[in-house]
């Protein structure tokens, strides 16, 4: 069917790609001087909307006819006798598709954003430049041109990030993030150095030939840590729940939503493409960080009651599901379990597909409340679903798909994911038989704790009584914004009732990555997915879908014959005693009371101290909580305390007189020419 | 093709007509130990009726989601029964949903729950709602460690492989099932708010949890959900037959005789569980809500460490 129709030739759908990033580009640019004006900054979003749209569709060609050898367009730029190499593969067409999908719809919905912002001009350059880095690092085809999007990407993302530098939280936020990223993208520098090995042939096809220059366990640790840092794998989250939050709530969407994504494309180069072969024992590390940083995270995002800083840690959370994705994927490859590591892989990039999906939903849906409220505590919200109708339903939709609920699309990841994991006891090593399960608990739990986090979220902003004055006088947010978010839902419930046709999009990714690929979903009967056999399990969305629906309007059709009409609005019961303060409503606090004193009184050390006055004083009894965040104090706080300790050190070095600075200079020629000697 | 449409069909309406005479079998038994008379066995059905005649009360502030949760309640959960192979197996809309999507659709259903509870904002409300998400976050990790379990003996997901990998004869007894069937008798006590988790009959606010989410709904909302929750303790209990006692079951195929079998079986197997539950009801006291957690985190091990064993006993072929 597609055969029949013209297709571009694969060297004309990379060019048009590159002439779209450079068209994004000069957009940044242009952004400079449009930013003033109001129409400008509209038309830059605008602009940017089409390119990514124009892209998401060169790469949907791409992927769908992926040719056998991708040909690449060379770049006279680049490294002194280098070039830069561009090509859409396999791999970079579906996350291309995936980023520029998203952010073509939060595109759209920047152009009334927008309008709302108070610089426009620090923010509108920016936007294009931050799409087009990403898109850099997934045409790369060379460590330079990755490396090179790579801090594009950081750099443009961190100059969004403190657009609004007049908050000391966002100062700080960027500091942590510019720190976090230059380390980052130092261990990849790191990475790409041991792969080139000692020829130093610096493009992904001479990596692939050549023999690495050290231990190919090296590359995986630095690939972890170098793009683990900018997806947000526990320990090295933390600048994430900061930034993400900080920035412009489309520009948090972008960062959530994709930036995070690309970083699990880079992981995925490095260590399935480029590193050759994985040993078993890869996957052992990359499940245990994956595990911890999915239960974290929704732990953390649980305590939260910043709405956008909740999402920023599911974000973390997701990312942990991904990973475990990948992790299995390895395992599998390793021995040698073809169908097994495609289903894991497939599993990891649909999750991948879903969760940039709903979480860009999301942090939409947070910057319409933030437009409408001027307000993120959740714990001044409320009762918004009355006056923002169309946020409320679309931010639901978002909340049932991140909680992995049927028939929306995070459960037919997450049930991927489980089918995989289920195939693991196949597996020969005793280390991975006996992780999985442990595993898939974690997997298990955070699904469940996700749900829990999201009946909160949802609960406290759009249901109830409105907690203070500005949710009282909230009105529905612009157009713009409204139709990016339809958009977002609807994708969310096609992806979900059609999972099918995402996953046979996928096949040609783990065709590259580990060189096998799932049966084609289009032959199952009512369009259901079976990625084994239809013995082994099988999920069918729009089957489900349509009997929720069909029985759902049966059972309220029924009711409606059947039933008495009569309908009154009363005052609410509340057991006879309904006080009519809202201040006595559950609040996301209290929500989540019962799930800290379960949970997190381990992983916190949370404790609760009640301080009563003494008897027959005036004063008020207080409740008061303790929370240690702990991986920060085990493993932030000794390194800034080091910093601190090594700086108050070479303050002394700040005041010697010229003899002393002359003589220090001559020790250090001295000790690097023994150095030198030395090491010949 | 046809008989798989038919069977399906009347599974819909058996599990619809049936759950609430389960609901008043163990009502009537319950009862009877405690040596009162009990409720007629017809009770429900006259509850539902009265219900959805009378007239509805709706909180003043209440949205259109505390309007129509209860009917996504009904009819996640009515779809997730009707999955279950319950007197013959061959269902048509089973081949398109396992076992985990029946947990997902449990999920659905009671996330809306916890909404519902939400929407009108009262203390009740949220009492309930927060309580019963904290139960199913150790709740539906321990059913999803049963359903791992059974699956990695059977090798599917997919209930009526695992009702009939059950029935085969390469199955014996074993520790892990054990585990399992412990661990999912826990979680179907918590799930279905009986005791020692919660107490269906109660109405003191501080001890409630279901009771408290749907405290706001009257009329015919209330029976909506009163329909559901009879419903959901017809489901676990469908599903514990389903996967650790599936004897009589027809098989898809089978003549007139094994399907009239199966429905005989299958009103047997409900009655002796619904025994079985109320004499462990009326044994055993309502624990406090924070010892909950503790009770579940049995089930949650119980259900890995099943897991577990298999994983690791599992001699790579």
């Amino acid at each position: 069917m597609i055969q029949a129709l013209w297709l571009p030739g694969p060297l004309l759908l990379t060019q048009l790609a590159a002439a779209a990033i450079a068209s994004l580009l000069v957009l940044a640019v242009l952004g400079v001087f449009l930013a003033r004006h109001p129409l400008g900054s509209r038309f830059v979003y605008g602009a940017c909307a089409l390119v990514c749209a124009a892209l998401a569709g060169l790469a949907l060609l791409a992927l769908l006819d992926p040719s056998p050898t991708p040909s690449q367009i060379r770049l006279a730029v680049g490294l002194p006798l280098g070039q830069t190499l561009l090509a859409l593969d396999a791999l970079s067409a579906a996350f291309a598709v995936i980023v520029n999908v998203t952010s073509a719809i939060v595109s759209v919905g920047a152009i009334g954003y927008g309008a709302h912002a108070r610089d426009p001009q620090r923010v509108v350059p920016f936007y294009p430049a931050f799409i087009a880095g990403m898109n850099l690092v997934l045409l790369a085809q060379d460590a330079f041109s990755f490396l090179v999007g790579w801090e594009f990407m950081s750099l443009a993302s961190w100059a969004l990030v403190v657009s609004e530098d007049r908050s000391e939280g966002n100062r700080y936020a960027g500091l942590v993030y510019v720190i976090m990223a230059a380390a980052g993208a130092l261990t990849l520098l790191f990475a790409f150095g041991i792969l080139a090995g000692t020829d130093g042939g610096y493009s992904f096809a001479e990596m692939r030939q050549s023999a690495a220059f050290g231990p190919a366990a090296l590359v995986l640790v630095l690939a972890l840590i170098g793009a683990g840092s900018k997806a947000g794998l526990v320990p090295l989250h933390a600048w994430l729940p900061l930034a993400h939050p900080a920035a412009p709530s489309h520009v948090s969407a972008l960062m959530s939503g994709v930036m995070t994504k690309v970083a699990v494309y880079g992981f995925m180069r490095i260590v399935f493409d480029l590193a050759g072969p994985p040993s078993w024992w890869w996957s052992v590390p990359v499940l245990v960080v994956a595990g911890v940083t999915a239960f974290l995270g929704v732990l953390h995002a649980l305590m939260e009651h910043d709405l956008k800083r909740l999402l920023a840690y599911h974000t973390v959370e997701n990312i942990g599901i991904i990973f475990i994705g990948l992790g299995l994927a390895l395992a599998f490859e390793a021995s040698g379990m073809g169908a097994a590591a495609a289903l894991a892989l497939v599993a990891a990039v649909f999750h991948v597909f879903n969760h940039s999906l709903f979480k860009s939903l999301l942090f939409l849906g947070s910057g319409a409340i933030l437009n409408a409220t001027g307000e993120r505590d959740m714990e001044h919200l409320g009762g918004l679903i009355h006056r923002m109708p169309v946020t409320a339903v679309t931010f639901l939709v978002g909340c049932v798909a991140i909680s992995a609920l049927p028939p929306f699309n995070g459960f037919v990841s997450e049930w991927l994911t489980f089918q995989a994991i289920l195939l693991s006891p196949e597996l020969p090593q005793w280390i991975p038989r006996l992780l999985v399960p442990a595993i898939g608990a974690t997997l298990a739990c955070s699904a469940a704790l996700a749900a829990a986090c999201f009946v909160k979220a949802f609960g406290s902003t759009f249901l109830g009584r409105p907690r203070s004055q500005v949710a009282i006088a909230a009105r529905e947010t612009d157009l713009w914004l409204r139709s990016a978010m339809v958009a977002f839902a609807s994708l969310c419930l096609l992806a979900g009732v059609l999972p099918g046709w995402v996953m046979d999009a996928l096949r040609g990714v783990s065709d590259v990555l580990v060189g096998a690929r799932l049966d084609s979903q289009a032959a199952q009967p009512w369009l259901k997915v079976a990625p084994i056999s239809a013995d082994r399990g099988a999920y069918g969305g729009l089957l489900v879908f349509a009997m929720i629906a069909i029985a759902a309007a049966a059972t309220a059709l029924i009711a409606r014959r059947v039933a008495s009409h009569a309908l009154r609005r009363a005052p609410a019961w509340d057991c006879g005693f309904p006080d009519p303060s809202p201040a006595t409503q559950y609040t996301s606090g209290s929500f989540a009371q019962p799930i800290r004193r379960v949970f997190g009184s381990l992983v916190f050390r949370a404790r609760e101290h009640v301080e009563m006055p003494k008897p027959g004083a005036a004063g008020a009894a207080r409740l008061r909580v303790d929370m240690h965040d702990t991986v920060w104090e085990l493993f932030y706080a000794p390194v800034i305390r080091l910093v601190d300790v090594l700086a108050g050190h070479l303050t002394k070095l700040q005041f010697l007189t010229i003899r002393k600075y002359l003589m220090l200079v001559f020790a250090t020629l001295i000790l690097l020419l023994i150095i030198i000697g030395t090491w010949r | 093709m046809i008989r798989d449409w038919l069977t399906q069909l009347v599974q819909l309406a058996a599990v619809l007509v049936l759950a609430p005479l389960l609901t008043g079998v163990t009502r009537k038994v319950k009862a009877r130990l405690l040596r009162r008379r009990g409720p007629p066995l017809l009770q429900p059905y006259r509850d539902l009726l009265k219900l959805i005649r009378k007239e509805t009360v709706v909180a003043e502030n209440a949205s259109w989601l505390f309007r129509s949760a209860p009917y996504v309640i009904f009819a996640t959960t009515w779809v997730a029964a009707a999955l279950i192979p319950t007197f013959a197996t061959g269902l048509t809309f089973s081949a398109g949903a396992d076992l985990i999507v029946i947990v997902g659709l449990l999920g659905t259903a009671r996330f809306f729950l916890a909404l519902a509870g939400l929407d009108v904002g009262t203390s009740f409300g949220g009492i309930g709602s927060s309580r019963e998400m904290m139960f199913a976050s150790l709740a539906e990790p321990a059913m999803l460690m049963v359903v791992f379990t059974v699956s990695l003996f059977a090798g599917s997901t997919q209930l009526s492989t695992i009702s009939a990998y059950m029935l085969g004869p390469q199955m014996g007894l074993s520790i892990s099932l054990a585990l399992a069937i412990v661990a999912l008798i826990i979680v179907s006590l918590a799930e279905n708010a009986r005791i020692p988790v919660d107490n269906p009959a109660t109405h003191l606010e501080l001890t409630m949890v279901h009771e408290a989410m749907i405290l706001e709904y009257s009329g015919r909302h209330l029976a909506v959900i009163e329909a559901a929750a009879s419903l959901k303790l017809l489901l676990y209990m469908s599903l514990i037959a389903c996967m650790f006692a599936p004897w009589g079951t027809a098989v898809a195929g089978g003549g007139a005789a094994a399907y009239s079998i199966g429905l005989v079986a299958y009103a047997i197997k409900l009655a002796v569980g619904g025994f079985l539950l109320v004499v462990f009801e009326t044994a055993t006291a309502k624990m406090r809500v924070f010892r909950v957690p503790e009770f579940l985190g049995v089930a949650l091990m119980l259900g890995l460490l099943g897991a577990m064993l298999l994983f690791v006993s599992r001699v790579s072929q």
